[in-house]
């Protein structure tokens, strides 16, 4: 990038060679409205590397077909190829096996099959259902669905001001009737980081399964669902630098055994007649239809792109870029940053006093920066502020301190203009 | 500040945003309606004051939004003020053809008056419903009379 930055050359940066990975993803050199493109809508959907650019490509080029049905041998190449990512997948997660990881469309599809499949089974009138005022509107409206069928009721753990779960809420709320406890790990709008292994303590010690929303968590955040002891995660590839349309459920195996299939179709089945039909094993029950085969193989190389770097020293430099432009947009008259939690992944939400978002947005795109402006599919967290909608800037592995400089002064240029 | 960005956001925008006219409710509205974008959560209420001879005694909006719906719904409302309501169905389809730049569809300029401002609205098609939102509004507070406010 030819701009100078304002900040001193943080330390971080002699380990962290962000120019090294700025190479790898080649649409970060487009040009938007005559501007280099700075792109911080990360958590809207991260850019793709070329890693994972050539590997859909190579699919396509060289081994499409269908898996699991033929025994020609590009049938079984794609086979082989769509299962070693199940096995990345389940390595990245430390999932006990790879029959517990289920490929889907994405966080969306992931939440809906538990509370299609497991909340038709086990749900009945009466039951609760408790989830959190911060979850994104996936992670409501399929609970909604189900408790309106099943007469059971949602119950919603409050926030306080600063974006945080009141956590003696949820110990209050949970009792006897509560059969699922369905929470974000890291909030999309406010950026907080939720205490998921004390809530699935808690939640466990009234035998209720917990589900964690892992959309936003997982670029951020090293996952290990053995030690979190979570019954299910969901979460998507798009936001782990890998193609759209893909994604996971994890589940506990012994729940995953137990639940009927949410979609019926071809692969899911071992043994169908007229009268009755035989499911397939897992994870193959809940894979109906022919699936994303190269979303799935792009998946399995964007993790292994991420492994390279390090999650670990991905989070760190991103703390850094959120510390820096917290701390630079702060200094803006009229600015309120929404979601000030001490623990948070690298997502900036702020309203302006004069300017709304959308104008906001607009003026930004003509400095080539690309932020999200709304309600990011939380209208309860708006509703809490009192506010319409946010900005909101947020940070992946490639973004540069130089970047957040770019934004800081295009939102000082809208100050003047609406001043 | 860019060209193009210069004439979307024009300073009798800029002036309307800051000061919006007529935002306010009018308590004894013989026609409201809520207008609503759930895409971006901009939200407008238009009441009007329409008189037996179909004209528009008073017009105001409340509401939040950004700033190209809340200058629309602010000059939408000087303009309609003491127009018939042929004419506020007349000038809603100018301003749509405007914001929306249809092919061969002349907007009526000289009818537009003041909301030629808008013209650059076109470029930026993401902030069309912005501008057009009050209009909408406005049209469906025109034809759903509310029945719960009491009219002569």
């Amino acid at each position: 990038m030819s701009i100078k930055s304002d900040a001193a050359l943080p330390s971080v940066n002699t380990v962290y060679d962000v120019n090294r990975i700025r190479e790898d993803f080649p649409i970060l050199k487009q040009v938007v409205h005559g501007k280099p493109l700075v792109y911080l809508d990360n958590a809207a959907t991260t850019q793709k590397p070329l890693q994972v650019l050539k590997e859909l490509e190579k699919y396509y080029y060289t081994m499409n077909a269908n898996i699991h049905r033929g025994v020609h041998a590009l049938s079984q190449e794609a086979t082989e190829a769509y299962e070693s990512a199940r096995i990345k997948i389940k390595k990245f997660i430390n999932a006990l096996g790879k029959n517990e990881i289920i490929f889907t469309r994405g966080t969306t599809e992931s939440i809906n099959l538990v509370a299609q499949s497991y909340g038709r089974k086990n749900f009945n009138e009466g039951d609760e259902i408790i989830i959190s005022h911060m979850e994104h509107h996936s992670n409501i409206v399929p609970w909604q669905l189900i408790c309106e069928e099943k007469k059971a009721k949602l119950r919603v753990i409050p926030i306080d001001d600063s974006g945080e779960l009141i956590f003696e809420e949820f110990e209050k709320m949970i009792n006897e009737r509560t059969k699922f406890v369905s929470v974000v790990y890291a909030s999309n709008s406010l950026g907080t980081v939720n205490p998921v292994k004390k809530i699935i303590e808690v939640a466990h010690s009234f035998n209720v399964p917990v589900l964690l929303d892992a959309a936003q968590a997982v670029n951020h955040l090293k996952i290990d669902v053995q030690e979190l002891d979570c019954d299910f995660l969901a979460f998507s590839g798009h936001k782990l630098y890998g193609p759209t349309g893909i994604g996971i459920l994890y589940g506990k195996v012994n729940h995953l055994d137990s639940m009927p299939p949410y979609q019926g179709g071809g692969d899911m089945i071992s043994k169908v007649t007229f009268e009755k039909t035989l499911y397939n094993e897992l994870p193959y029950k809940f894979e109906a239809g022919t699936p994303n085969i190269a979303g799935a193989i792009g998946l399995g190389a964007a993790i292994d792109y991420v492994g390279k770097t390090g999650l670990d020293k991905i989070a760190r430099y991103e703390n850094e870029l959120l510390e820096y432009a917290t701390e630079k947009i702060s200094e803006l008259k009229g600015l309120r940053i929404i979601g000030t939690s001490k623990n948070k992944i690298s997502v900036l939400s702020f309203v302006l006093e004069n300017v709304h978002p959308h104008d906001v947005g607009t003026f930004l795109d003509f400095e080539g920066v690309a932020i999200r402006t709304g309600h990011h599919c939380t209208q309860p967290i708006m509703d809490r502020y009192g506010i319409p909608a946010t900005s909101r800037a947020s940070f992946g592995m490639y973004n540069t301190f130089e970047e957040v400089d770019v934004l800081i002064r295009g939102l000082k240029k809208i100050l003047e203009v609406f001043g | 500040m860019e060209q193009e960005l210069r004439e979307l956001y024009q300073q009798v925008i800029l002036d309307h945003n800051k000061a919006p006219r007529n935002f306010r409710k009018i308590e004894d509205a013989s026609n409201f309606a809520e207008g609503y974008n759930p895409l971006c959560g901009d939200n407008v209420t238009v009441y009007m004051k329409i008189d037996k001879n179909n004209i528009i005694q008073d017009i105001s909006f409340q509401g939040s939004g950004c700033a190209i719906s809340k200058a629309s719904a602010s000059l939408m409302t000087s303009m309609l003020k003491g127009k018939t309501v042929e004419e506020a169905e007349k000038l809603f389809n100018n301003f749509h053809d405007l914001v929306t730049d249809k092919l061969g569809d002349k907007p009526d300029m000289e009818n537009l008056g003041k909301l030629a401002v808008f013209a650059g609205v076109r470029e930026f098609p993401a902030r069309v419903k912005c501008a057009s939102l009050a209009w909408h509004t406005m049209l469906s507070a025109l034809h759903n009379k509310n029945e719960k406010v009491v009219t002569e």
